[in-house]
């Protein structure tokens, strides 16, 4: 398939590693990768934080930036966010009809259709569950909100992870609450948000793994904020990283040395003894 | 340190104190307050999941409570008019209060008619909103909360932190201090029990059930088709207050009116179940008018509007008004269990109170003033969805809130400029441009040197995050910049170069 990407503004920006794995992995699969560069942001900032008016330009070019795949120029298109493919699915058609532009409203219906979450994509679109990876960690997973609610991906993303080779994976307690990032609401109830993320990372800690992941660097840039300044030690390691680490090519911390799991350059703890398959 | 206490007798019920996120600074430092919630909150929603997880329908039941009641609110004026009629017809008089002060003048002239001075209550959230026990009171009437939280809510001189359970913020201790100094009439030995307190505020209660000759009430739902109420209740208290006394006066919601009693089916299912995990709620008492001989004799209904209509004039907001009080979403919310009721400064806490407030108060009409407290609400919430997941007649909570936002940020920039506003117009121009956007991104490089170890832990201007987190340093090389180096051609036929490891991080030697 001819996939396009659309990293969503804060991987582009911050955390690259999570859409340059997701096209690593989606072209290890076979399937050929667009990167639209006219995008920027789907404008889930601005009409989470009320403000709509300021929203439709950003939604416009979003859609502007993805519709070919409408033309069949692309057969779809993959975020590794389940919060930004939930605004793109539930919230930019809503305000571009609210503020008045059907027409866009239209084209951002269709667009959504065709935009899927990385596990998603995966299982639902590739019929793939098993995508040859290795990962020989202890790892915990975070269901993010969004992914859970809003797009309702339910254990797409547990059914990946179990089926990685050599991952130890060990369940999160009180794993379905909020981390409190909340977009604009980890500032505008900063103290609210820092209680949240406490109790999150406390929970995280409880699990002794190495590395908690999730399907959005968002909620993983506000609990890893926590562990760091607790200095638990323990890493955020998005989904599409983990599926994208094979024996050939391992998981490599954007800032350390290749971790092939045999405990040299393991970022925190030596890997579970007989872990995972 | 414990948080201080709300005011007494806040001036309105509906909304006091200062802004969300103040309340809950305040709020946040009261460590037993968070222990208490998360208990009591994890032992109901664990309930509830058990219980309506037992029905196999209850997805359909949701969308039936959520149908029938936005049929009710679409034709809530013809609805009520024909209460008013069936009502009538059975012997009971409809009063209409536009606002709190009308509903408490009402109920006033209708006790000080029977010529008593002591009234019982059955836990009311419309009299709540009103103040009316305060108003009671301050006409020489004493109205005596029976519900047994409540009544501890009342003696305490406190403000309830719950829709259900008003007095979760308290522990037993708690109690028993506050009943040892109260109640006036406990027994000596007095423990911290759980019976033992239950059995002291039985007996306080029951001298009060068989004197009372006035009783006030609230109620769960009314029956267009029937002039039938309904008042939900655990304790018996309710079925005492509303069938000993010769005078029964309700206060209602205009909202909670439902079409037919067929449509009992439906809400006596959602009900309990959702606010208290049981399969059946113990006492369910319905009147219709008044019976000669048996029961109240005089029966008063007053119908208050107080906010719901301009509620209602709001497209997305009007479903706050398919609200049952259940208070499923607040046992959900972990905003709600970490800074406790009375941070929203509002009988309707939680996430419910965090739309139906504002809501009442004028904000989806663009009357409310951005400065009025209420306008801080909508945005005391992470928009996890676990509110709408739980909701038993499916109101999705958070888009209401960022609707509520929109409208928030209208009335603001109605008045001058934001920085919010000046910081949101900017990103949004940045946003809505691929080049700009990645020049911007770019530049972000500039706080690479803050960092020590990939994390920076303190950025000026960013206290509110760097406070309680670190940040990450930014990568030297965005994602775009990758993509150029790995995918050369346009339409990305492939890797132009075997390096596969990713982004660098690291910085050029």
């Amino acid at each position: 398939m001819r996939i396009a990407i659309f990293p969503t503004c804060l991987d582009d920006a911050m955390f690259p590693q999570a859409p340059a794995a997701t096209v690593r992995l989606l072209e290890r699969l076979g399937h050929e990768l667009v990167f639209p560069r006219g995008q920027a942001c789907c404008g889930q900032m601005h009409v989470n934080t009320g403000y709509y008016d300021k929203a439709v330009p950003v939604i416009r070019n979003h859609v502007r930036a993805f519709e070919p795949v409408l033309a069949g120029e692309w057969d779809a298109v993959v975020a590794p966010s389940g919060s930004c493919v939930g605004s793109v699915r539930q919230q930019q058609a809503m305000v571009a009809e609210r503020e008045g532009d059907p027409a866009l409203a239209r084209t951002a219906a269709a667009v959504a259709e065709r935009t899927y979450e990385l596990s998603e994509l995966l299982i639902d679109v590739l019929g793939v569950t098993d995508v040859g990876a290795w990962f020989p960690h202890r790892v915990t997973y975070h269901p993010t909100c969004h992914s859970l609610r809003l797009l309702k991906v339910g254990d797409r993303p547990l059914r990946l992870l179990r089926a990685v080779g050599g991952i130890d994976l060990v369940a999160l307690p009180e794993a379905d609450q909020c981390c409190g990032f909340g977009g604009t609401f980890s500032l505008k109830n900063s103290a609210t948000s820092v209680a949240m993320v406490a109790d999150k990372a406390r929970h995280v800690v409880s699990t002794g793994a190495e590395v908690v992941t999730a399907g959005d660097y968002s909620c993983l840039m506000n609990i890893g904020g926590r562990l760091s300044r607790e200095g638990t030690g323990v890493r955020t390691v998005h989904l599409a990283e983990i599926l994208a680490a094979t024996v050939d090519e391992p998981w490599q911390a954007p800032d350390g040395p290749a971790v092939r799991g045999d405990g040299v350059g393991a970022p925190v703890g030596e890997p579970i003894p007989g872990g995972g398959r | 340190m414990p948080a201080p206490l709300p005011p007494k007798s806040p001036e309105d019920p509906l909304r006091w104190g200062p802004s969300f996120p103040a309340a809950a600074r305040e709020t946040l430092t009261n460590g037993q307050l968070r222990a208490n919630l998360a208990h009591a909150t994890r032992t109901i929603r664990d309930k509830r999941l058990r219980v309506t997880g037992e029905l196999g329908d209850w997805e359909a039941l949701r969308e039936a409570g959520a149908a029938i009641k936005a049929d009710a609110m679409a034709r809530l004026p013809e609805l009520l008019v024909e209460l008013e009629e069936k009502v009538t017809a059975r012997g009971g008089v409809v009063h209409w209060a536009r606002d709190a002060h009308e509903a408490n003048q009402i109920v006033t002239e209708l006790v000080q008619a029977t010529g008593e001075r002591e009234v019982v209550k059955v836990k009311s959230m419309a009299t709540q909103e009103i103040g009316l026990n305060e108003h009671l009171e301050s006409q020489g009437i004493t109205a005596t909360e029976t519900d047994l939280a409540e009544l501890i809510v009342q003696l305490a001189g406190d403000q309830p932190s719950h829709i259900l359970v008003p007095a979760i913020h308290r522990n037993r201790s708690e109690i028993r201090e506050i009943f040892r100094e109260r109640m006036g009439q406990v027994p000596a030995e007095l423990t911290d029990e759980p019976r033992v307190l239950a059995m002291a505020a039985r007996a306080y209660l029951r001298e009060r059930f068989l004197a009372a000759k006035v009783a006030i009430s609230g109620a769960n739902l009314a029956i267009a088709q029937t002039g039938t109420v309904a008042v939900f209740e655990s304790e018996g208290n309710g079925r005492m207050c509303l069938t000993l006394p010769q005078t029964l006066i309700t206060v209602m919601g205009i909202e909670k009116v439902l079409p037919t009693f067929r449509d009992l089916e439906v809400f006596t299912q959602l009900l309990p179940r959702s606010s208290t995990g049981e399969r059946m709620n113990p006492y369910t008492s319905m009147w219709t008018g008044v019976t000669p001989g048996d029961g109240p004799q005089a029966f008063h209904l007053v119908l208050l509007d107080n906010g719901r209509t301009k509620a209602l004039a709001d497209d997305v907001g009007r479903q706050a008004l398919h609200c049952i009080r259940c208070s499923a979403c607040l046992n959900v919310c972990p905003v709600y269990e970490r800074t406790g009721g009375h941070a929203y400064g509002s009988v309707y806490p939680g996430p419910i109170g965090a739309i139906l407030t504002p809501l009442l108060r004028g904000t989806g009409t663009g009357e409310l003033d951005p400065n009025d407290p209420s306008a801080s609400l909508p945005f005391a919430s992470s928009l996890c969805g676990a509110c709408y997941e739980a909701c038993p007649v499916k109101i999705d909570i958070p888009t209401v809130l960022v609707h509520l936002r929109e409208r928030v940020n209208s009335a603001q920039r109605r008045r001058g400029p934001t920085a919010w506003g000046l910081a949101m117009s900017a990103a949004g121009a940045a946003m809505s441009n691929g080049h700009v956007f990645g020049a911007g991104e770019r530049a972000a490089r500039v706080l690479r040197p803050l960092a020590r170890d990939g994390q920076i832990t303190s950025l000026p201007g960013a206290g509110a995050w760097t406070d309680g987190r670190d940040l990450p340093q930014p990568p030297r090389e965005t994602f775009r910049q990758w993509w150029d180096r790995t995918h050369t051609t346009p339409t990305g036929a492939g890797p132009a170069d075997a390096s596969h490891a990713g982004p660098a991080r690291t910085e050029e030697a």
